[in-house]
């Protein structure tokens, strides 16, 4: 796992050296995976596979697992646990992923556990996750936990099924960008704006075959929440892997949490963890900049999350793009979005708002969306304000600091972890046709529900929203409260 | 796994940028728990005018006529023409499922997201880069004649054009050769077993907080 002093290496050439097991002839490495986590929507068919070949996992102590995606979110529906999940189909799947647990040995918070929530959320949280790992999951958002300075990312099932059975993936090295936002943001710009801002700039398949270094002072000094939420988006920016350098944040989110090393073996581990961070003047294939100073709140108005701009812009028309590809994917959006070029953003009236995700539902976003709400009531228009709470220990602080009664009041909804509307798998989805503000990652055509039109926003954003009826510039809010 | 050597088949277009995988297939249809069955969700809400419910008999279910891959010309085609970022999103592998599920066994794009790409070779789909030029092309001569089909080799790593041009490709030794023979690629990771043991004794010593934590 040494490496000679003399070679400089990004974080990401050393989390990979570090896991290394054995490069081959053909030009494909064998890397060791730490920690796997699992949830219920893309992990029966690989134990499955594991059954009928006779094979068992690896390393169990190695996997995590909880149901996020199909538990419902409304609390009468989830007090029956398993057996009151009313769609069959996620009954079942739900059912799968618990059998499969007890029949291979593996540690799973269940549908009604205090550790439940969105795979993402509770992997940081219980320290299941942690600096220096490498994390793969059957999910393309795993890239979250490259904010703690872990090489993690999304892989399909049939590479869930070989991790189970071989602790190992068969990768190529990918190349290394830097994303450096220096500077400092300005008040009611946060994460999430930011890395919106760079899907903008880059594009959705700008950082394709890149792992992702999030850098510079803008970054640096975002919490650990924050850093979450920007990681998050890294895949779509196109990249599998995001992530933020291991430093005194870093270090202070990770101490104390329940699975993270105690006492001497946190000494050990600190002193391990402090190499990661890329060396002065090591070589990126691609760096991108941006200035903080420049970001401002921004709001997704197509279908695609590059088609993004600053709430104070106008919807952009398809006569201004000359690439042919890009002026039929805009026109096309319009249409999808029910929108016109040219139009305001801040003119866009919503018919409901999702706060939560794996990218927003921690609390610090749940405080940020509070913050707006306290003793405002939401607009008429808007039928309905979810919020989703990313995990039961999420829930359970916020409750402690009375945001779900700063909520109620405001007349949005108290809901149970999940992934809930941010793709609609349980019952909570758009309607055809209706706009939502959405603090989610996606905004693809049909994710929040059939005919759904998404646009992709911080939670302070979202609550403004929210109370306005219409996209608004959370700032002015901000200031007048 | 199916092997992947020469395949012969008509082509039908996909005519867009940024395909992501809910669109492919969306997710009401992930909530099974088999491998198989997705073929009819393939693209469900380009190709039908209602929305799809998993168990449903989609034959019964109202057809979009202005959506290519339902005209009678495309109708058993497996090559499928794309563009650049194809696959983009989710990880769901139920996205080459249903492409295979509904027949294709190559897709030629100008660019895919990595994940997607990767998940396609697991199941004997093969997807092939060319420049975007000749994407292009290959949609123009496609659109201009009825029954247009393409000759994949994988062996050779070229696309036959039915005037016998042929259009070369790039593929990875590993996948390719795995492709080729069908082959399981755990049970080649298996192989190895001494290596990844090796490997693991070494970082158990170096870092022990990374082993049994969880329990
Ligand atoms: S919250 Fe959304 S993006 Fe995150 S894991 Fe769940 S479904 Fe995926």
């Amino acid at each position: 796992m040494g490496h000679p002093q003399n070679k400089k290496q990004t974080l990401y050439d050393k989390l990979w050296e570090d896991h290394l097991v054995k490069s081959r002839d053909d030009g494909t490495a064998l890397i060791y995976i730490d920690r796997h986590l699992i949830h219920e929507v893309t992990s029966p068919q690989a134990f499955e596979g594991l059954r009928l070949a006779g094979r068992k996992p690896w390393r169990t102590d190695s996997v995590v697992a909880t149901p996020d995606h199909n538990v419902p979110s409304h609390v009468e529906e989830r007090a029956g646990g398993i057996e009151g999940i009313v769609d069959e189909v996620s009954r079942i799947q739900v059912k799968t992923l618990n059998e499969n647990c007890e029949d291979f040995g593996i540690v799973e918070f269940g549908i009604n556990d205090p550790g439940q929530g969105i795979v993402h959320v509770i992997g940081p949280e219980t320290g299941a996750t942690l600096p220096g790992m490498t994390v793969v999951c059957g999910d393309s958002h795993t890239s979250t936990h490259g904010a703690l300075g872990a090489l993690a990312h999304g892989i399909g099932t049939s590479e869930v099924e070989h991790v189970m059975a071989t602790q190992c993936l068969i990768q190529k090295k990918m190349k290394n960008m830097l994303v450096r936002v220096d500077g400092e943001l300005g008040p009611g710009v946060t994460a999430k704006d930011v890395v919106l801002a760079i899907i903008g700039k880059i594009g959705t398949a700008g950082g394709t075959g890149y792992a992702i270094e999030f850098g510079g002072s803008a970054i640096r000094s975002l919490s650990m929440e924050g850093r979450m939420t920007v990681c998050n988006m890294a895949i779509e920016a196109g990249a599998r892997a995001g992530m933020v350098a291991v430093d005194d944040i870093t270090l202070e989110y990770v101490k104390d949490k329940p699975y993270a090393p105690k006492g001497e073996m946190w000494e050990l581990a600190v002193a391990n963890w402090s190499r990661l961070h890329s060396d002065d003047g090591a070589h990126f294939d691609a760096v991108v900049e941006l200035k903080a100073e420049e970001i401002e709140p921004q709001v997704s108005w197509g279908t695609s999350p590059e088609m993004v701009v600053p709430v104070s812009a106008l919807v952009p028309s398809p006569a201004d793009e000359n690439d042919a590809t890009k002026k039929a994917g805009i026109e096309r959006a319009l249409e999808y979005m029910g929108l016109e070029a040219g139009q305001k953003i801040t003119d866009i009236e919503l018919d409901r708002v999702f706060i939560g995700s794996c990218t927003n539902s921690r609390i610090e976003d749940l405080r940020a969306a509070a913050a707006v709400a306290k003793g405002r009531k939401k607009a008429d228009n808007v039928k309905q304000v979810l919020v989703v709470p990313g995990s039961q220990a999420v829930k359970a602080q916020a409750e402690k600091e009375g945001l779900d009664k700063v909520f109620i009041e405001a007349g949005f909804e108290w809901r149970e972890p999940s992934c809930s509307m941010c793709l609609a798998m349980n019952a909570d989805k758009l309607g055809a046709g209706e706009h939502c503000a959405s603090t989610s990652n996606r905004n693809f055509e049909g994710r929040q529900g059939y005919g759904g039109r998404t646009h992709l926003v911080s939670p302070s954003m979202a609550a403004a929203a929210a109370i306005a009826g219409h996209f608004v510039d959370v700032r002015e809010m901000q200031e007048a409260a | 796994m199916r092997a992947f050597t020469k395949h012969k088949g008509v082509a039908a277009p996909m005519d867009r940028a940024n395909v992501d995988t809910d669109l492919i297939i969306p997710k009401q249809f992930l909530k099974s728990i088999k491998r198989s069955g997705f073929g009819p969700n393939l693209f469900d809400e380009l190709r039908y005018l209602d929305e799809g419910q998993p168990g449903q008999d989609h034959s019964k279910r109202p057809i979009n006529p202005d959506f290519p891959l339902n005209h009678p010309r495309y109708q058993g085609a497996s090559v499928l023409l794309a563009r650049k970022n194809f696959g983009c999103g989710s990880s769901r592998e139920h996205a080459p499922w249903a492409l295979d599920g509904h027949g294709f066994r190559a897709i030629i794009a100008p660019s895919f997201a990595d994940i997607f790409f990767n998940n396609c070779f697991k199941n004997g789909l093969l997807p092939i880069v060319l420049e975007e030029e000749i994407v292009d092309q290959l949609f123009t001569e496609m659109y201009a004649e009825e029954g247009y089909e393409l000759v994949v080799d994988l062996e050779e790593q070229v696309v036959i054009k039915p005037s016998g041009e042929t259009l070369a490709f790039e593929v990875d030794a590993f996948r390719k050769h795995c492709l080729l023979n069908g082959l399981d690629d755990i049970g080649l990771t298996l192989e190895d077993a001494d290596d990844i043991r090796a490997y693991e004794a070494k970082r158990r010593e170096q870092a022990p907080w990374l082993f049994d934590a969880v329990k």
